[in-house]
């Protein structure tokens, strides 16, 4: 199951958009901070605690998920899939959706 | 009178304090509408989402090609919305049957109207069974599609079970675009697995209305390697389009001949769900032309279309994509909602298909906007290798499983 995403740390650029929510009459107390461009898709293979042979990616510290991307992306770590996803997304976005996850609930 | 008037200030109290959130009307309840529904709730903003879906249980096709080949219960394809009602979406068992996106009103089939602030389509397919002469909705009771699955699944599988010891059995594919681009060939491999070992004198002919399809060289490697002589492809070029079929002998008319089958699975043209042509929101080819960033329609402003009914450009049409749409475009329509501008996204897809049961082969692909449509991230994506060692082969049919499992979890769990 997917967790919810609202205790997320507010970052640079998103603040402006947080603000305006927050302005919105509609905003509830918790407010919506926007995932980097492809972080929600994980979700599609890495269930929060993990599921058998793909691992879980919810309590995992940014710099460790930032390295992975980047090793797979490298080669450095063998994949069976990883190293063709890794090489859509640069260091920067990498490490955007790293911080995004790690600052799960 | 002074208790009439504390009265009437009581009640307007709570309307100036606290406006109605936004409302959200979601038509789909499949991989695309169901992520979608949950996704805006859990966005984390005070947003009413209702969703419209006719059926009482969502029929999952991903890995209905093992329940054919009689290795997975068709039970384990169905999944519900009591899910979705615990996360407070209002789910609500009808069709939708007109759209009037001015108006934003959505009618139903039961004869009421919802109202909507902005609304998503995820109406999934319309099999065109009167696109092949001969076919028709009588000619897919005899030669299942199976393509939406469910009853047609069951169906197909028993005709395989009472099929004798060398018969033929014919899959005939469309041509692009349509619903799981490498699912034919994934169906015909676990048919062959079925042959195999419990009809081995059998033959599995796919008549093609392509020249080429998804993963084909990992495909063609695998049957070479696990079933040899059993599947045979035909082209387009070579006769493979079925032009004409004759649902009471069976038999499957080409170009170059016909053939007659001992089983027949005949996987007809199709195009976005009814309800998007009546919405206005599909065009010329069927499908529905979207931005790349928000998932709005170019057609119709503030109606949304995710999964298989929206052209996504280089996306092809899966669960995967379904999913990863639906969760970007919830998170553009809450933007707008608040009045903020949607940032562009970047999507995933990856599809696994099964060779056999522990033969497992996959095409990953990363898309962004790019000139109007979502294009793939160059140096990314691909298939997996040829030629690579059986524990690779193995280990991507678990990876297989474990997607199921975590997809239908997140999304119906
Ligand atoms: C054999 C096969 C194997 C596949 N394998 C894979 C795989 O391994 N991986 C993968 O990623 N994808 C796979 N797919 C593709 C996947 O099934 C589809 O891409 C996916 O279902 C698309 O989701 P969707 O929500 O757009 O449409 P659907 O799943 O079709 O959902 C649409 C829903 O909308 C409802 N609906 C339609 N019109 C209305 C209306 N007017 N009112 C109310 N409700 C309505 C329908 O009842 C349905 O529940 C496979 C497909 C097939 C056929």
């Amino acid at each position: 199951m997917a967790t919810t995403r609202h205790r997320r740390l507010m970052r640079g650029g998103l603040a402006l958009l947080a603000a305006l929510w927050a302005a919105s009459p509609h905003a509830a107390q918790r407010a919506p901070l926007p995932a980097p461009a492809g972080a929600t898709a994980c979700s599609g293979c890495h269930a929060p605690a993990g599921n058998g042979p793909v691992p879980g990616l919810a309590g995992r510290p940014a710099a460790e998920i930032a390295a992975a991307m980047a090793a797979f992306r490298s080669g450095e770590r063998p994949a069976t899939v990883m190293d063709r996803i890794a090489k859509g997304f640069s260091d920067e976005e990498a490490r955007a959706i790293a911080e995004w996850i790690a600052a799960g609930p | 009178m002074a208790g009439l008037a504390a009265g009437t200030a009581a009640l307007a109290a709570p309307r100036v304090l606290a406006q109605a959130p936004p409302h959200v009307a979601v038509v789909g309840g499949g991989f695309a509408g169901a992520s979608a529904s949950r996704a805006l709730k859990r966005q984390g903003t005070d947003i009413r989402v209702t969703l419209v879906e006719s059926k009482a249980r969502y029929a999952a096709c991903p890995f209905s090609n093992a329940v054919l080949a009689g290795l997975r219960d068709l039970d384990a394809q169905y999944f519900g919305y009591d899910g979705m009602k615990r996360d407070g979406i209002d789910v609500v068992a009808a069709s939708a049957t007109a759209i009037d996106a001015e108006a934003r009103r959505l009618r139903l089939d039961d004869g009421s109207d919802l109202a909507f602030d902005r609304l998503i389509l995820a109406p999934g397919i319309d099999l065109m069974l009167d696109a092949i002469p001969g076919y028709g909705a009588s000619g897919a009771e005899v030669m299942p599609h199976a393509w939406q699955a469910g009853e047609q699944t069951a169906l197909l599988r028993r005709q395989l079970e009472a099929m004798d010891d060398g018969g033929l059995v014919v899959i005939a594919a469309p041509a692009n675009p349509f619903r799981c681009p490498p699912g034919p060939y994934e169906r015909a491999s676990l048919v062959a697995h079925y042959l195999k070992a419990h009809k081995p004198r059998s033959k599995l002919l796919i008549l093609d209305a392509k020249d080429s399809f998804s993963k084909q060289r990992l495909f063609e490697e695998a049957w070479e390697e696990l079933y040899p002589g059993l599947i045979e492809w035909v082209s387009l070029s070579f006769g493979g389009r079925v032009t004409e079929v004759d649902a009471a002998t069976k038999t499957l008319t080409t170009e170059f001949g016909s053939h007659q089958a001992a089983v027949a699975n005949v996987i007809p043209p199709q195009r976005a769900g009814a309800i998007a042509a009546a919405a206005g929101v599909a065009d010329r080819t069927g499908w529905c032309p979207i931005d790349p960033v928000t998932f709005e329609s170019r057609l119709r402003p503030g109606i949304h279309v995710i999964g298989d009914a929206a052209i996504a450009g280089a996306m092809p049409k899966s669960a995967f994509s379904a999913n990863a749409q639906a969760k970007a475009c919830a998170a553009a329509v809450a933007t707008l909602l608040a009045g903020g501008q949607p940032a562009a996204p970047k999507l995933i897809n990856t599809c696994y298909s099964l060779a056999a049961p522990d033969y497992g082969i996959s095409i990953a692909g990363v898309y962004e906007p790019r000139e109007g449509l979502l294009a793939e991230v160059a140096g990314a994506g691909g298939v997996s290798p040829l030629d690579a060692p059986a524990d690779v082969r193995a280990s991507e049919a678990v990876y297989a499983e474990a997607w199921f499992d975590t997809i239908t979890g997140e999304v119906f769990g």
